[in-house]
């Protein structure tokens, strides 16, 4: 009862983090709501009993993807000034297609029955991940690697050129 | 299996890779600058060499082999080689075409190569982590080679649209995986295959998923209604890199759509042929009635491509395993002479835009006087769009109507070929043009050598896929019949 009253108070934080973020007219406050939906969702991991995956969460992405963020807008642009608003002309039509699929969603979670999958959490879950990336996963781990690679070249690619 | 074994089957994957970061090395470290010459002789070796393994694996009847989440088998083999020659015939016409447009021509080629590599882990792919991994991969390539013309704000335009769309499509795609997982408790396609039930309340699921999936595919089709990307990425982009997104990538989407459909979904075939039935209604018709407006070609020809889109995927609602006509290679032979046909096409749509710098439909009036050959093989390209035999086009077509009309679906079938006429009006609009209108400009057309041998690459293998269609067939029929065996 304590877990899923802890549950929607963080799932309800972390929507409210994420929202903040899209309809924020700073950029910078943008930047510090997307660290608190990062961090609400690493606190549902945990929930979720998946220690390695909520400390990837926290120290990747709060550790080093918000950093970055946050350095690329104080480098890119005033942190004060030029803030739009992010809202366009569509935002209704947006926002109602996005209420009209949670509803379906909604009504479909509510008729399909997910328990009878749900198996307990492995003792040794960490093991099992690292094993696993090197064993059947190991393409895909490989695969993510050269990923980020082509990303990098991609980045310096678009970063770059505009001083040429 | 050793781990010989193991290196030889994932041989073309590992030419590529190494091919991709020996591009990038060979370009940091060479001090004088060749207009990206030698980047690109060495990715087409190394495409060469990809193909050729490739190929090798094909005809030593390897059959269907599944480790570390990829299957090496016949479709995936087959997908992978259409690819490396979509890829190598952009690299051949890229020389040329992007001399001087850009400082930075060593990465283009490396990330074209590792684009080739993106789709054959994609089709290969046998669980859902690397059905994802391999289209954002492929995604991630795409992004970057759409936005290449740092200096023009189309191209900035094309990248960005496409990042934004792309980047929604593949978290929808990715919460369609998350239902089945949900669902099953298992990434593996064959896994979520026999446990996924059609029962009940799970159909509903299911569909949810196949909807939230399409998501994902139909972007990289560009089926409507996840098209709105294509015509300003299309004609914001460097050319050659259209001609790549209209060809390989959207083959991409086909493959991956149409194994992850059939291998984990084949409880509710009725429902996802349904689907893609609709959605092929919605390209087909969409994509033709607006392509009948443009007079820019890159944009006609974006709007065609998504009308193409419609006839392909028309193969995977016909699916009818056991048939004289199974869908699937209706849907494998559309896709090979689609690839060499509209390559083709956007191979003049390049010499045009590189001899007048424009890509509209009056650059291309009276055509044949400055440029016969040119105008011959753009309007040999436009005949096989439309379906006209015996090229290569109307195979396509013929399959996968073919498939159609077995199954019964004779609405469909009709609304099809009222859409092959609709089509055939624009596609002769412009041969009408190339030879009927008169030019003010008499200036002859000359072509690089690097763009001539691929348009003559492109053009042989329309007629040649046209008039000795046989060959290709049996090796198609062959790569289908592992697929529909083992999935349904």
């Amino acid at each position: 009862m304590a877990q899923q009253a802890l549950f929607l108070i963080m799932a309800v934080f972390t929507l409210g983090m994420a929202l903040g973020t899209v309809t924020s007219r700073n950029i910078f406050h943008s930047a510090l709501f997307l660290v608190g939906s990062f961090a609400g969702v690493a606190v549902i991991y945990f929930l979720l009993e998946a220690e390695f995956v909520g400390v990837a969460q926290i120290i990747i992405y709060i550790g080093a993807i918000a950093t970055l963020i946050i350095f690329a807008i104080m480098l890119s642009r005033s942190v004060t000034g030029q803030n739009g608003s992010p809202m366009n002309r569509q935002w209704a039509f947006a926002a109602l297609g996005a209420a009209l699929l949670f509803a379906a969603l909604a009504w479909l979670f509510s008729r399909v029955d997910f328990g009878s999958t749900a198996q307990p959490v492995p003792e040794d879950a960490i093991a099992l991940i690292g094993a696993g990336l090197v064993t059947e996963y190991v393409i895909p781990f490989e695969v993510a690697s050269i990923l980020l690679l082509v990303a990098l070249v991609g980045a310096i690619l678009i970063a770059r050129e505009r001083h040429s | 299996m050793n781990a010989l074994d193991i290196l030889q089957l994932l041989s073309p994957e590992l030419i590529l890779a190494l091919t991709g970061f020996v591009v990038v090395s060979v370009d940091l470290a060479m001090r004088r600058r060749d207009e990206g010459r030698t980047a690109a002789t060495i990715a087409l070796l190394g495409l060469g060499g990809a193909l050729v393994a490739t190929l090798l694996l094909a005809f030593a009847g390897t059959s269907t082999v599944e480790a570390f989440t990829l299957a090496i088998d016949p479709y995936s083999l087959f997908f992978k080689a259409l690819a490396i020659v979509s890829v190598g015939l952009v690299i051949l016409a890229s020389i040329s075409f992007m001399r001087g447009k850009s400082r930075y021509l060593g990465e283009y080629y490396a990330l074209l190569v590792f684009a080739a590599l993106a789709i054959s882990l994609a089709v290969s792919a046998t669980n859902l982590v690397m059905v994802y991994l391999g289209i954002e991969f492929l995604s991630i390539t795409s992004y970057i080679l759409a936005s290449y013309f740092r200096q023009d704000l189309r191209s900035q335009e094309a990248g960005v649209k496409y990042f934004l769309y792309g980047a929604v499509a593949g978290a929808v795609m990715l919460y369609g995986i998350s239902l089945l997982y949900g669902a099953t408790g298992s990434v593996d396609l064959a896994t979520v295959g026999a446990l996924f039930s059609a029962e009940g309340d799970q159909r509903l699921l299911g569909i949810a998923a196949i909807i939230l999936l399409l998501a994902g595919f139909g972007f990289k089709a560009s089926l409507v209604p996840f098209h709105q990307w294509a015509p300003d990425t299309y004609e914001g982009a460097p050319t050659p890199i259209t001609a790549f997104l209209s060809t390989a990538s959207k083959a991409a989407g086909f493959a991956v759509a149409g194994r992850v459909f059939m291998v984990a979904l084949p409880n509710l075939v009725a429902d996802w042929t349904a689907i893609l039935g609709s959605l092929a209604i919605l390209s087909m018709t969409l994509g033709n009635l607006v392509a009948l407006k443009q007079t820019n070609l890159k944009r006609l020809l974006a709007y065609s491509s998504i009308a193409q889109a419609g006839y392909i995927v028309l193969g995977l609602a016909a699916l009818n395993p056991g048939g004289d006509f199974d869908g699937v290679g209706g849907l494998l032979i559309y896709l090979l002479a689609y690839l060499f046909t509209n390559i083709g096409a956007f191979l003049v749509v390049m010499a045009i835009e590189q001899h007048s710098g424009s890509v509209d439909l009056a650059a291309y009036n009276g055509l044949i006087k400055r440029a016969p050959a040119l105008a011959l093989w753009m309007t040999l390209f436009l005949l096989s769009l439309a379906g006209i035999p015996p090229l290569a086009g109307f195979f396509g077509k013929f399959f996968v109507f073919a498939a159609v009309v077995e199954r019964n679906l004779l609405t469909l079938a009709a609304i099809a070929a009222v859409n092959a006429v609709v089509a055939a009006f624009y596609y002769l609009n412009i041969v009408r043009a190339m030879f009927f209108v008169e030019s003010e400009e008499q200036k002859p057309v000359s072509v690089a050598a690097g763009l001539s041998a691929a348009l003559a690459i492109s053009g042989i293998m329309v007629l040649v896929i046209g008039i000795a269609a046989q060959p290709f067939i049996t090796w198609i029929s062959r790569s289908v019949e592992m697929v529909l065996v083992s999935g349904m």
